[in-house]
């Protein structure tokens, strides 16, 4: 059972995929517009997250290793269709904000990543565990990042205005401003590491 | 016999350093930004305080907090405070300079390290922060002689909108008598400082001259109607040519080491600052056109090393 637990909080802070494993950049830069954007994609990545590391950990033994990626793609596309047709059939309005980069989590180097780094070696309630750690952990990342870029970029928190009279930073809300925001993230955090 | 000194190499000392030079560039810049005063008025100088304090501020908040060793005497927080505040429109809210110039030392210098290490002018990467993030401040100039703030297009800006430039002559926009940021108007004053500097040494002809050049001779062939038919003076003249070519471009950090590195530095900006002012989405390009070549610095010095006298 510690065992099992501590394969969930590696993913939320000591391997977080975005600020120390640094994957899945594309998405994060993309998407962290607004804390609702943030949220609807990490929900999205670790529904995909968790379905494929389960497949993949119940498979693996009959997957040949030379042609194990494509393997993983199908399996990982075969879920991200299904979150992107439930998104579109139960909220249009954040399909149509995360756009392309739902359709594009096939090709998310977390999902792929923990496929080929963990669940192809591990027991299914490991890979159920990891998956949920590492999802939660990009969600956690996407919301502290959507979540100080909406709130300067726009003055608002989940839609809602916070301080009256603020000037937002316009920057903020382009991919350049996520750019510097997830430079200075990441420095903080290997910052933290290095304290530690 | 106690004359003989051995003493190992340089046996001549000219008595410069880093800080003496800075404090050099920050009074060249002083006739520019007198000028600046002079022409739009009280605002301008509360601006060009604020940055600079601010500048200075962030330097020393910012060493203490990385427990670096404080350099906040040494001018170059100035210099980068002052460049900022020569960027900005005269009336901008007090708060722009503020942020401008904590941008400018954090992220601009202090996260790569302090001086010497950044890879861009902190002062222009303060400028494309604030222009990028309060574009309504940024691009409101007001009118030269009246310190009543009534907004006024640069002759750049009237020009990408096709608008018929009035009452300009070559010589208010040499004096400076013209809508735009504090410290660039007057390219008098610029030319009095610039010509301190190269007189006594501080920089060389080659980034400066080449850079104009460049500007000049590709408005010429391409601003015009026809080929060979562009007004290149007006070019040269308004916006922060001048500005930046002497004092922006040249900085020691961010730009080339080698004669040859730095005459393809300056063909550089001078390239991309016309074609940004001719077919960009802005009026004007210099401070674009100079991060862009700060960014190929590296890759320049490393095709421009000079050949070790003897190896191949």
């Amino acid at each position: 059972m510690k065992k099992l637990l501590s394969e969930f909080f590696k993913g939320i802070i000591k391997e977080n995929p975005t600020f120390v494993l640094a994957l899945g950049l594309c998405p994060t830069l993309a998407v962290s517009v607004s804390v609702i954007n943030g949220i609807g994609m990490g929900v999205a990545a670790t529904f995909v997250l968790l379905g494929s590391n389960m497949i993949i950990a119940l498979i693996k033994n009959f997957i040949p290793a030379r042609i194990r990626i494509p393997c993983y793609i199908v399996v990982i596309a075969t879920f991200v269709t299904i979150a992107e047709l439930a998104m579109k059939a139960y909220s249009p309005i954040l399909d149509r904000a995360l756009g392309i980069y739902v359709p594009l989590i096939v090709v998310n180097c977390i999902v792929l990543g923990r496929a080929e780094a963990y669940a192809c070696k591990n027991s299914l309630v490991n890979s159920f565990m990891d998956g949920l750690g590492m999802g939660v952990g990009f969600t956690l990342a996407l919301i502290l990042i959507s979540g100080i870029r909406e709130f300067l970029g726009a003055g608002t928190i989940l839609g809602h205005t916070v301080v009256k009279g603020f000037e937002p930073v316009f920057v903020m809300g382009m991919p350049s401003g996520a750019l510097l925001l997830i430079g200075l993230l990441l420095g903080f955090f290997n910052l933290a590491k290095r304290r530690n | 016999m106690n004359k003989l000194i051995v003493s190992p190499a340089p046996h001549l000392y000219k008595g410069e350093s880093v800080s003496r030079i800075m404090w050099m560039v920050v009074a060249s810049l002083i006739p520019a930004g007198v000028a600046g005063i002079f022409i739009f008025g009280p605002s301008a100088l509360s601006v060009i305080i604020t940055a600079v304090i601010s500048a200075l501020a962030a330097e020393l908040i910012l060493q203490v907090a990385t427990k670096r060793k404080i350099t906040v005497f040494d001018g170059s927080a100035v210099i980068t405070g002052l460049l900022l505040a020569y960027n900005l429109p005269a009336h901008v809210p007090l708060w722009l300079p503020v942020i401008g110039s904590f941008f400018s030392i954090a992220i601009g210098k202090q996260v790569f390290g302090g001086l010497g290490q950044n890879i861009f002018n902190p002062a222009l990467v303060g400028r494309v922060f604030l222009m990028a993030s309060w574009p309504k401040y940024m691009t409101v100039f007001t009118q030269p002689l009246n310190y009543d703030a009534i907004a006024q297009a640069t002759p750049l800006a009237a020009l990408k909108e096709g608008k018929i430039i009035e009452h300009i002559t070559y010589l208010d926009l040499f004096l400076g008598k013209r809508g735009g940021c504090i410290g660039e108007v007057c390219i008098l004053a610029l030319l009095i400082g610039a010509g301190f500097l190269l007189i006594r040494g501080y920089i060389s002809w080659q980034i400066p001259f080449t850079y104009i050049i460049t500007t000049g001779v590709f408005t010429y062939i391409f601003a015009g109607k026809g080929l060979f038919a562009g007004d290149w003076l007006f070019h040269i003249l308004s916006g922060g040519l001048i500005l930046g070519a002497f004092f922006m471009a040249t900085d020691y950090v961010t730009s080339p080491l080698t004669t040859k590195g730095q005459i393809v530095f300056g063909i550089g900006c001078g390239l991309l600052t016309a074609i940004i002012r001719l077919w960009g989405g802005y009026p004007e390009g210099v401070s674009y056109a100079i991060l862009m070549m700060n960014a190929a610095t590296p890759i320049i010095d490393r095709f421009t090393k000079n050949r070790v006298y003897g190896s191949r």
